[in-house]
């Protein structure tokens, strides 16, 4: 039995954090039901990565909805509301990521919502919470990332801010939404009441830089320098970083700068005898790194240091990685058959639960594909 | 009232995966007890990050640790060991980061621990999984980046990998420990059954990449390309990307590209019609955007955008952030005492509940400051003088 069977969602919400929230509840056993608006369904079908689209939606789109139902209705139109209502009535849980005010105008805020179904936990997702200056402001990815210090913190000293390419602060933001959720229908278990849970882009992705803003805050507010080159984080000594060998490039974790010179058999690192100038002279070690490491392959030079005990690793793309027996034995993988009958390989929830790997083969639907037996279950 | 209070956590974690996951249980209204070697403790008070230590801890131990209650044990002493136990017996989740083997050598393992609580959640999170040729390899999280291929997707293409520059690995695989432990409670509270939660960093990074993955399955295993310049995302086509201004740096997200060309006075971009091409061609369209936003300041380029609903942002550093009223308003520092009388400024929980931040006052505890406290609270047998 998985953990949420019998737990309700309807997920008002669209594009990827309030989704892919769902999506880790769904494959955690929760019904998840997504509430789309007739024809276009949610916004996020139409958001693709290199215009890759399958049977009317992006591949995003699939990869984050899978494992969910569709329920079309129009949310401005009465008798469409009422439904919406009951179904509202019988959830556990909704999610919504409109803009603030949005809700109200409909009906569906949480007042509204828990006078319906006084036990509901009502999870919203904004950009930057619903007061001050940014509240109306598109909350989007990039953006977040961009004016949180987010960007700052990746890529080499010259280099512009350099963002991660990836949703990080709608998939980071997504887990704590799903963790709120999961801790009200907790608290709901003693309580029998519901919950109001907000996350916001914005404050996610702030607690994703926790550690290193606390160091800032606490350490005289200095914005932490890049390395020059090979730059991993900025905060940490050499020889932390990137660094390029004949055929590709490895990383070196935390170690001693010493201990690396002896291992390899070089002397210039091995004067760094104190550790306070593993910080001070950290782009002069990496220099001298450089130097070394390009001379001879990634596997000699992971032979040698993994034998020594020294944190290191080769640096792999996908093709090398997801075809790597370390990957292989995962068995993340799952593939979706889609009703076009076109399949889609994508992953599975990256959670185990007493051994067991959690695969969910059933793909993303059509707008409003359950609609119909919604309405004959439930309604 | 939070959420979680009632639930009792043993954390035998170190470092950052397994503690953010308790940070957060925490901040949700759990009590957790960290249970700590004498002498060092958690590893993580001497690791130090920008070599800032904040009264005999690491900045960073002070930022995870927040909130939760130190016992000192020596898990290979016959006496701390069953004191362990016996507190374990009390607890509704367990949570460890031992690397495979050692956990059984400890005697700790789950079919252990199912034997003296057998509703308890029990949670581990490894690098690597249990199985397979990397099973004992260091969990450390720049290295699982570079595995993971997560490297390739920063940065512009003529770069090597860039990481990301923060401790995401550990952070998502602490996250999704979370989520399992908070639904395996559910179903404890449900069905008064345990359950055994495990997540693995390499998982969650993987995890996190699902939809480059995915993209990447489903283009045939074509390579990775990042943009030549201005780079935010390999798969995404122009604008998106972040561009230098006469002031600093300006990031446009999604848009059309002709309606940007039009706003922003650059005919050059009109010629665009095509979104197929936005993609496609984001490499010349980029350089155009380029060179003409490096003609005008940031907030020149906001007051035309924004009012257009183009999706676009100052791209700030943490002292614009912090000062910024937009920021401020959402309080999302708060400021912790240690029992020492020690203070200390850091975030509190991203969550809140019925309009209500998730704070609390409670710094970073001293190494087995607890230990006394929790030995007569729980009966367990008192330990000697360290």
């Amino acid at each position: 039995m998985k953990p949420l069977e019998g737990i309700l969602v309807l997920e008002f919400a669209q594009f990827m954090a309030g989704p892919s929230a769902g999506l880790r509840l769904a494959d955690l056993g929760a019904r998840v039901i997504k509430i789309e608006r007739p024809g276009q369904g949610e916004a996020g079908r139409k958001i693709a990565l290199k215009n890759l689209f399958l049977d009317g939606s992006s591949l995003v789109f699939h990869t984050a909805n899978r494992n969910k139902e569709s329920y079309t209705a129009n949310l401005k139109d009465a008798k469409d509301l009422e439904r919406v209502q009951k179904l509202i009535a019988r959830a556990d849980v909704m999610t919504h990521n409109f803009r603030p005010g949005v809700m109200e105008k409909i009906g569906l805020d949480y007042k509204k919502v828990s006078q319906i179904n006084s036990g509901i936990v009502y999870a919203t997702v904004t950009g930057y919470g619903t007061k001050g200056t940014w509240s109306s402001k598109p909350g989007q990815d990039l953006l977040i990332q961009s004016m949180s210090g987010f960007a700052g913190l990746s890529g080499d000293r010259d280099d512009a801010p350099t963002p991660v390419g990836a949703a990080v602060s709608d998939i980071v933001t997504g887990t704590h939404l799903a963790q709120g959720i999961l801790a009200s229908l907790i608290q709901r278990e003693h309580t029998g009441k519901g919950t109001l849970v907000e996350v916001s882009l914005l404050e996610s992705t702030v607690d994703l830089q926790f550690e290193l803003i606390t160091t800032y805050l606490n350490g005289g507010q200095k914005i932490p320098k890049r390395a020059e080159k090979g730059n991993a984080l900025a905060d940490l000594s050499a020889p932390y970083g990137v660094y390029p060998t004949r055929n590709g490039h490895i990383v070196l974790a935390m170690g001693s700068v010493t201990e690396l010179g002896a291992i390899l058999d070089n002397e210039a690192l091995q004067e760094y005898t104190d550790a306070q100038s593993w910080f001070t002279q950290r782009d002069e070690i990496m220099d001298l790194l450089r130097g070394v490491l390009v001379d001879r392959d990634t596997e000699d030079w992971m032979a040698l240091l993994e034998g020594q005990g020294f944190w290191c690793a080769p640096v792999f793309d996908y093709r090398t990685f997801l075809s790597h027996e370390g990957y292989e034995v995962l068995k993340m993988d799952q593939e979706l058959l889609l009703p076009s009958g076109e399949k889609v390989r994508t992953l599975r929830c990256p959670i185990r639960l007493d051994n067991e790997r959690i695969f969910s083969p059933k793909p993303a639907p059509r707008v409003g594909q359950h609609t119909e037996e919604i309405i004959k279950e439930l309604l | 009232m939070k959420p979680l209070e009632d639930i009792l956590i043993v954390d035998l974690t170190q470092f950052l995966s397994g503690p953010s996951a308790t940070l957060r249980l925490a901040d949700l209204g759990a009590r957790v007890i960290k249970v700590e070697r004498p002498v060092t403790g958690d590893i993580c008070r001497q690791h130090y990050v920008s070599n800032v230590v904040l009264h005999g801890d690491s900045s960073i131990f002070r930022a995870i640790n927040r909130n939760k209650e130190s016992f000192q044990a020596d898990l290979k002493d016959g006496k701390d060991h069953e004191m362990v136990l016996q507190l374990i017996g009390k607890a509704d989740v367990l949570v460890h980061n031992f690397r495979p083997g050692v956990i059984q050598r400890l005697g700790l393992d789950y079919e252990s621990i199912k034997k003296i609580n057998p509703t308890i959640v029990y949670g581990e999170i490894s690098g690597y999984g249990t199985q397979g040729p990397w099973a004992y390899n260091p969990g450390q999280d720049l290295l699982l980046q570079a595995v993971s291929g997560l490297t390739w997707l920063n940065g512009n293409a003529d770069k090597g990998p860039v990481p990301v520059g923060l401790a995401l690995v550990d952070i998502l695989s602490g996250a999704h420990l979370a989520q399992g432990i908070l639904s395996a409670l559910l179903k404890k509270i449900r069905t008064g059954r345990g359950t055994k939660v495990s997540v693995s960093m390499l998982e969650s990074i993987i995890d996190f990449q699902f939809e480059s993955i995915t993209t990447f399955y489903h283009d045939g295993g074509a390579p990775t390309v990042r943009p030549k310049s201005n780079s935010a995302h390999a798969y995404l086509g122009a604008p998106y990307g972040v561009y230098k201004t006469k002031d600093g740096y300006l990031s446009l997200a999604m848009g059309s590209i002709p309606f940007l060309g039009e706003l922003l006075g650059c005919q050059a971009l009109e010629k665009y019609q095509e979104p197929e091409d936005w993609f496609r061609k984001r490499d010349e369209i980029k350089k155009i955007l380029a060179d003409h936003l490096g003609t005008g300041t940031t907030p020149h380029w906001l007051a035309i955008l924004e009012p257009a609903d183009i999706w676009c942002a100052k791209v700030m550093d943490w002292k614009d952030l912090l000062d910024h009223e937009g920021f401020k308003v959402l309080e999302m520092i708060q400021k912790v005492d240690t029992s020492d009388g020690y203070g200390y400024k850091t975030t509190r929980c991203p969550i809140s509940i019925n309009g209500e931040l998730l704070t609390s006052t409670s710094g970073s505890p001293a190494l087995g400051e607890d230990t006394r406290d929790i030995c007569n609270e729980f009966g367990l047998t008192e330990m000697g003088e360290a």
